[in-house]
C-alpha cells in the first residue's frame, strides 16, 4: 500500500522536482566531505611529535601571537604548511582523477596513466644525480622544478602524438604505456649510474613525503589547481555529455578530440604540480573519483568538486595515520596512501560488483 | 526543410563504403528507411551526412551544402542517434537527457528547459526510467534515453541508427509512431536505418535499398521492393505480398548460398 501510495506520488511530482531531490541530497553529501576534510585537517595541524591542542590551533590561527613562540613557529612553518600540502595535493590528484576517468572511459584510469608520474620521478633522479648547479636557484627547488618539467615534456610530447595520430582512447592509453615503460627504463638508467647517495634519495623521493612542504611550493600548487579548477567546470556539461559515448557527445556539437587534448593538458599540468612537490603519491587519483562517484554520481557539476573533496579528504587521513601508524616515526605518505588505498579500492570494487 | 544527396561518396578509415549516391530531394515531413545487408552502409552514410564520418559529394539541407553551413548551425538543425548508449555509466536518465541540451547549447542556462526534457520522458513513456541510473537499464531502455536525448533538442533532421534494435514489438511502434507524429506535425525529416524491413515498410514514405555500393533501389515503399532486389541486397528468396491492412510486407522464404552474398 506505501509502495503504491509512493509510486502514486512520484507520478504525480515533475521530473524537475524529483530530480531537485537528488540534488538536494548530493549537496549534502559535498558539504559532509567539507566538513569533514576541515575536520581533518584541524586533526592533522593537531598530529604531531609534540603536542598541539585544537584550541591552541585555533587561537594561533586567528593570532600568531598569541601562542609561544615555539609552537607557533610548529604550527605555522611546520604543521601547517604540511596538512595544506596534503590537501592541495590530494585535491589535484583527486579531480585530475576524476576527468582522466571520464575522458579516457575507463574506472582504473588515473592521473598517472599517462606516465606523467614516471616522467616527474625521472626529472627528480636526473636533479639529484646530476646535481646541477643553477646560478639564482635554491638546491631546495632544484629538484621539484626538474621534475616538473620532466612531466611536463612528457605531456606535450604526448600532445603532439595525440594531435597528430588522433586522440581516441585507445591511442592515448597506449601512448601513455609506452611513456611509461620509456621513463621507467631510462630512469632505471639514472639510478644504475648513481651514486649511493644519490639513489638512496630518489628511493626515498618515490615513496612520497609530505615533510618537504613549505608555504611558497603550498603557493605554486594552490595556483596551478586555482588556474585549472574553473577550466575543469567550464567544461562540466560537455564532459556529462561524454559519458554517453564520443558519438553521442560529437553529435551534440561537442569538439571531442580538442576536449580530450585540453582535459589531458589539465590533468598532467596538476598530477605534475602535485608529483614534483611531494613525490609519487599513488592511489588518490584513483579511489577520490570511486568515492565521488558512488556517492555523488556521474553529473560532473558534482562529480568534479566531489573527487576533489574525496582526493583532499583522502591525503589529509592518510597524513594523519603517517604520523600514527609507527610511534615516534613519520612515514612517506606515499606508503600509507597505496597500503590503506588497496584495501579501500578492492571493498569499492567488490561492493560496486554487488549493486543491481 | 529539405534534403538532398549529390553523387555522395561515404566510408571509414579511407575506405570507401559507398560511392556516387544520389538521392532526389526529400520533402519536408518525410520518414526516409535506409535498407540493406550488414556493411551495405546505412551507418556510414548516416554518418557521413551527420558530419562525424567521411564524406564527399553535396548534402544539401534546405538548398544548402552542409560543408557550407557552420558547425553550430548543423548541431541545431540535426540530431543524430547511434547504435548503442554506453552500459557502464552512472548517469540518472534525466540529467543524461537535460546534459544533450545544455553540452549542446553550454551559453543558454535554460536551454536545457525543465518542461522540454519533462516533454519528452512523457512522449516517450519513459517517465518511469528517468531517475535511474543508464548502467541499471537495459538494452533496450538505454536505446530509448538515447531517442529521449536526440528529440530533446527538437533537430529538423533526424538520422537514427538502428533506433530499434535492442526494442520490443511495443517499443519499436513507440518509436517509430513518435518519429511520424514529429515528421507529420513539425516536419521533421527522418533518416533511419533499419533491419526490420516490414516495419521500414510500414512507416516510411520513401524506402532506399542499399547493397553492393550504392544505391539498389529507391522509391516509394509500395514498389520500391521486389524479388529481385530482395535477392540483391539480401542474398534470399523472398516475395513482397500486401498484408490485410494494405501494408506491403516481406514474407522470406530462404536464403541462397554463400556463392549469391556474402554479409
Amino acid at each position: 500500500m506505501t509502495r503504491h501510495l509512493t509510486a502514486l506520488q512520484e507520478r504525480s511530482a515533475s521530473l524537475a522536482d524529483l530530480y531537485g531531490g537528488f540534488i538536494r541530497n548530493r549537496l549534502i553529501a559535498i558539504g559532509l566531505l567539507a566538513v569533514g576534510l576541515a575536520c581533518s585537517l584541524v586533526l592533522d595541524v593537531a598530529t604531531g611529535p609534540s603536542g598541539l591542542p585544537v584550541a591552541d590551533i585555533l587561537t594561533g590561527l586567528l593570532d600568531r601571537d598569541a601562542l609561544p613562540r615555539g609552537q607557533a613557529v610548529i604550527l605555522w612553518n611546520i604543521r601547517l604548511p604540511y596538512a595544506v600540502m596534503a590537501v592541495l595535493v590530494g585535491a589535484a590528484l583527486g579531480l585530475a582523477g576524476a576527468e582522466m576517468q571520464t575522458v579516457l572511459n575507463n574506472p582504473l584510469a588515473s592521473p598517472f596513466t599517462l606516465g606523467v608520474s614516471a616522467a616527474a620521478t625521472l626529472g627528480a633522479a636526473l636533479a639529484m644525480a646530476l646535481e646541477p648547479d643553477v646560478p639564482g636557484l635554491d638546491e631546495t627547488w632544484l629538484i621539484p622544478l626538474s621534475a616538473f618539467a620532466c612531466a611536463m615534456a612528457a605531456t606535450l610530447l604526448i600532445q603532439t602524438l595525440a594531435g597528430r595520430f588522433g586522440a581516441g582512447t585507445d591511442t592515448v592509453v597506449l601512448f601513455g604505456i609506452a611513456m611509461l615503460f620509456a621513463m621507467n627504463a631510462l630512469l632505471w638508467l639514472v639510478q644504475y649510474v648513481a651514486s649511493t647517495d644519490a639513489l638512496q634519495q630518489m628511493v626515498f623521493w618515490t615513496m612520497g613525503s609530505l615533510a618537504r612542504a613549505t608555504w611558497e611550493k603550498v603557493a605554486v600548487v594552490a595556483l596551478v589547481l586555482a588556474a585549472c579548477v574553473p577550466l575543469s567546470m567550464r567544461s562540466v556539461w560537455a564532459m556529462t555529455a561524454l559519458r554517453g559515448g564520443d558519438d553521442h557527445a560529437r553529435s551534440f556539437g561537442i569538439p571531442v578530440e580538442r576536449l580530450r587534448l585540453r582535459v589531458l593538458l589539465r590533468v598532467s599540468l596538476l598530477s605534475a604540480a602535485a608529483v614534483a612537490f611531494v613525490g609519487t603519491i599513488g592511489f588518490i587519483g584513483l579511489v577520490g573519483p570511486h568515492i565521488a562517484r558512488l556517492t555523488l554520481g556521474e553529473d560532473h557539476r558534482f562529480y568534479l568538486p566531489g573527487s576533489a573533496l574525496a582526493g583532499a579528504l583522502l591525503l589529509s587521513l592518510a597524513s594523519i595515520a603517517s604520523k600514527n601508524l609507527v610511534p615516534g616515526l613519520i612515514l612517506p605518505v606515499g606508503i600509507v596512501t597505496s597500503l590503506v588505498g588497496i584495501p579501500l579500492f578492492m571493498a569499492l570494487i567488490l561492493t560496486q560488483g554487488r549493486r543491481p | 526543410m529539405s534534403l538532398s544527396l549529390e553523387n555522395v561518396s561515404a566510408g571509414y578509415a579511407g575506405r570507401p563504403v559507398l560511392s556516387g549516391l544520389d538521392l532526389a530531394e526529400v520533402p519536408s515531413g518525410s520518414i526516409v528507411a535506409l535498407v540493406g545487408a550488414n556493411g551495405a552502409g546505412k551507418s556510414t552514410l548516416l554518418r557521413g551526412i551527420a558530419g562525424l564520418g567521411e564524406a564527399k559529394g553535396r548534402i544539401v539541407l534546405d538548398g544548402q551544402d552542409i560543408s557550407e553551413l557552420p558547425p553550430e548551425m548543423l548541431v541545431g538543425r540535426i540530431g543524430y542517434l547511434p547504435q548503442a548508449l554506453p552500459q557502464g555509466s552512472s548517469l540518472i536518465a534525466y540529467e543524461a537527457v537535460m546534459s544533450a541540451v545544455r553540452a549542446a547549447r553550454p551559453d543558454s542556462p535554460r536551454a536545457g528547459g525543465a518542461a522540454a526534457i519533462e516533454q519528452v520522458f512523457d512522449t516517450l513513456g519513459l517517465r518511469d526510467l528517468a531517475m535511474r541510473r543508464l548502467r541499471e537499464l537495459s538494452g533496450g531502455q538505454r536505446q530509448m534515453v538515447g531517442l529521449a536525448q536526440v528529440l530533446v533538442r527538437k533537430p529538423r533532421l533526424l538520422l537514427l541508427d538502428e533506433p530499434t534494435s535492442a526494442l520490443d514489438l511495443r517499443w519499436q511502434l513507440t518509436v517509430l509512431e513518435t518519429v511520424r507524429r514529429m515528421a507529420d506535425a513539425e516536419g521533421a525529416i527522418c533518416v533511419i536505418a533499419i533491419h526490420d524491413i516490414n516495419l521500414a515498410l510500414r512507416f516510411c514514405d520513401r524506402l532506399v535499398v542499399l547493397g553492393g555500393g550504392g544505391v539498389l533501389s529507391s522509391g516509394p515503399p509500395a514498389t520500391a521492393l521486389d524479388a529481385d532486389v530482395l535477392r540483391r541486397a539480401y542474398g534470399i528468396e523472398a516475395r513482397v505480398e500486401a498484408c490485410s491492412r494494405g501494408f506491403a510486407i516481406v514474407l522470406a522464404d530462404h536464403a541462397l548460398s554463400l556463392d549469391h552474398h556474402s554479409p
